[in-house]
């Protein structure tokens, strides 16, 4: 955990970044249509042929792509088409939204998961553990979209007790300034956020469980129990305490796949995030919007693993030691 | 239902559970395959993908109904599951349960040829990576960085969306490229522990070339993580179908996955259930036995447990 290698890594994830953005361009690019010509609406070629010019889409792409990424790197993401308004806009909008179901889910999914991994780990092989087992295996291999549907389905339909979609009452609460409008928003949250939150903790509780099983043999557990410490410390300051570093390196996988797994919520839910947004994006052949959306989504993928690995660092002193060395080879 | 389709089913259902009963004789005999057999889980997982397998590859004798057929859309649309309809029907009035029946054949098709090219390919490139090393390995796995890094259902729905109608073998292809990278990492750390140990060492001396070292020596030592991943590719690779099938992009309709039986039939999930409800409890189930087996395999094949 040096300067150098924290150098080293950003560097590195900058790099990678600016290869995904590459390569979304090159893919787009390549796909047959325009952006103006994929709209549904019935425009006059000649509008269309002037937007194109307008947007500099009639140049060759070694150019177009030159022109991008120094806007880019001067900091504008370019103009959306199919919007009509700065991508940059568009994206600061619903950026929000996303994180608001993302860090809902995460909480679920890490404090349920957690919960239930540990609870098991402590009574292995017996009925708890079974039944909590296979419950787990089979939310976890649940279709999200489809317990989304079943969810709204039983809870929004049939009983009624949460709204069937949105993020908050388009009348009352067009923007969230009152404790009756938070009230809202979280009620609207609530199905969306569920259904991410459960798989993801059904994934999380089967992989605490085998991290905290892995510990629980180790000599250090033994010689806990042997001083005759009790069961509670032993669990909780010796084996989960080492069962969380491999939970750490989990965080960081779980927090791109959440932004990505939102695509299908956030259109079930008709939540207004960043995922519906890049899909509309990709059906209106919208360049910029779907270059920068997959700029975003990429950055959350390269930021969670440094973060993880940071926190790792900060956590693992074994670690610390070999600043620099393959983190990952470590902890795979 | 006719009384064949039923008779056909029961022996699919016989026919499943025998293959897991020899299976599990044979097993016996061996320490590793006893354990794979310990869980219930395991066997119930084995057992169901046997049927979904039989009953995928029997569709014409097991379906009742044309899946793409719509009986009568004025006076059999939306039934409620029936003897006649064992699923019911949808709301174009197709038989929900012959259409689960072939959606098998493509869902599962395309979970396994997937999941196949997408763990050959990341075994592949795994084991360049490690065993060769230096630039070999420094260029392979920066570019599984960038491709860990890509959003891939971004991609998969570009590809899809963009180019409008992929052919079955595209989406395949799609889907496999997109899908090795995590494999190939697994393999390479495998791949770099395995080149240091004796036997490898020995091969070498004795002048094996390094195909022979890598496809003889080297990858059958890596068999456990890459059968895990594989087994657990199938099922990914088939949610990443129904996704991409729910959203509207994936396998042309008429014919049937069971991702566009969901998104088919989603506006009529209130008034009736049952055209969603069952092909997503088919992914659901299988996905768990997928799940399950690797679970068994993981236990399996562990060297740890070997050890005295």
């Amino acid at each position: 955990m040096t300067g150098a290698w924290l150098l080293r890594r950003l560097v590195a994830s900058v790099a990678i970044i600016f290869a995904v953005v590459t390569f979304i361009f090159i893919l787009i690019h390549a796909a047959p249509g325009k952006p103006c010509a994929g709209q549904s609406e019935n425009v006059d070629p000649a509008v269309c042929d002037q937007l194109n010019r307008q947007f500099g889409l009639d140049r060759p792409i070694p150019e177009q792509y030159w022109r991008y990424i120094v806007a880019l790197v001067h900091g504008n993401l370019g103009y959306s088409v199919s919007l009509r308004r700065p991508v940059a806009d568009a994206i600061v909008e619903t950026i929000p939204f996303t994180l608001q179901l993302a860090g809902a889910a995460l909480l679920l999914d890490f404090l349920l998961g957690l919960g239930l991994g540990i609870y098991q780990a402590g009574r292995v092989n017996r009925l708890p553990d079974v039944i909590i087992g296979n419950a787990t295996l089979f939310i976890y291999s649940l279709p999200t979209f489809w317990l989304a549907l079943l969810l709204l389905l039983i809870f929004g339909e049939k009983l009624g007790w949460f709204p069937v979609g949105g993020a908050s009452d388009p009348v009352l609460c067009a923007v969230v300034d009152s404790l009756y409008c938070l009230k809202d928003r979280i009620w609207h949250l609530v199905l969306p956020a569920a259904t991410l939150g459960l798989v993801g903790a059904a994934g999380t509780a089967r992989f605490q469980r085998a991290a905290m099983l892995d510990v629980a043999t180790q000599d250090y557990v033994r010689t806990a129990r042997a001083k005759g410490l009790p069961e509670r410390r032993v669990v909780l300051r010796h084996q989960l305490r080492n069962a969380l570093l491999s939970f750490i390196t989990r965080f960081g996988l779980a927090f791109p796949f959440l932004l990505t797994g939102a695509v299908l919520i956030e259109t079930i839910f008709a939540w207004p995030g960043m995922g519906r947004l890049a899909f509309d994006a990709i059906l209106t052949r919208d360049y910029s919007l779907v270059t920068a959306t997959a700029l975003v989504a990429s950055t959350m993928v390269v930021g969670g693993n440094l973060l993880a690995d940071i926190l790792l660092g900060l956590a693992d002193p074994r670690l610390r030691v070999r600043a620099g060395a393959d983190v990952e080879a470590l902890t795979a | 239902m006719t009384l064949g389709t039923w008779f056909a089913l029961f022996i699919a259902l016989v026919a499943a559970a025998e293959f897991v009963r020899a299976l599990r004789r044979r097993a016996i005999r061996q320490e590793r395959w006893r354990r794979f057999f310990r869980h219930r889980t395991t066997t119930w997982g084995l057992g169901i993908l046997a049927f979904l397998i039989i009953v995928a590859l029997a569709a014409p004798l097991i379906a009742p109904f044309d899946p793409n057929r719509q009986l009568d859309i004025v006076h059999l649309k939306n039934q409620a599951p029936s003897w006649t309809f064992l699923f019911g029907t949808d709301v174009l009035s197709r038989d929900v349960w012959s259409r689960t029946v072939y959606g098998a054949r493509v869902s599962l098709g395309i979970g396994a040829l997937g999941a196949l090219l997408a763990v050959s390919l990341g075994t592949l490139v795994g084991a360049l990576a490690g065993y060769y090393q230096r630039w070999v390995d420094a260029v392979l796995m920066r570019g599984v960085d960038v491709g860990l890094a890509l959003p891939r259902i971004f991609i998969l729905l570009m590809a899809v969306a963009l180019w409008d109608g992929l052919p079955f073998a595209a989406l395949v292809l799609a889907i496999g490229l997109t899908s090795w990278f995590g494999t190939s990492r697994l393999v390479r750390s495998e791949v770099l522990s395995l080149r240091q140990r004796d036997f490898v060492v020995a091969a070498r001396a004795l002048g094996a070339g390094s195909g022979r070292v890598i496809f003889r020596h080297v990858l059958p030592n890596a068999a456990a993580p890459i059968i895990v991943s594989a087994a657990l590719g199938v099922g990914n690779v088939l949610l990443l179908e129904a996704s991409l099938s729910f959203l509207g992009i994936g396998i042309k309709p008429p014919d049937p996955t069971w991702g566009n039986m969901i998104a088919d039939n989603a506006s009529s999930i209130y008034t009736a259930a049952w055209s969603t409800l069952f092909p997503g409890l088919a992914i659901s189930l299988v996905v768990m036995s997928l799940n399950a087996v690797a679970d068994g395999v993981r236990d399996a094949l562990d060297p740890r447990a070997d050890a005295p």
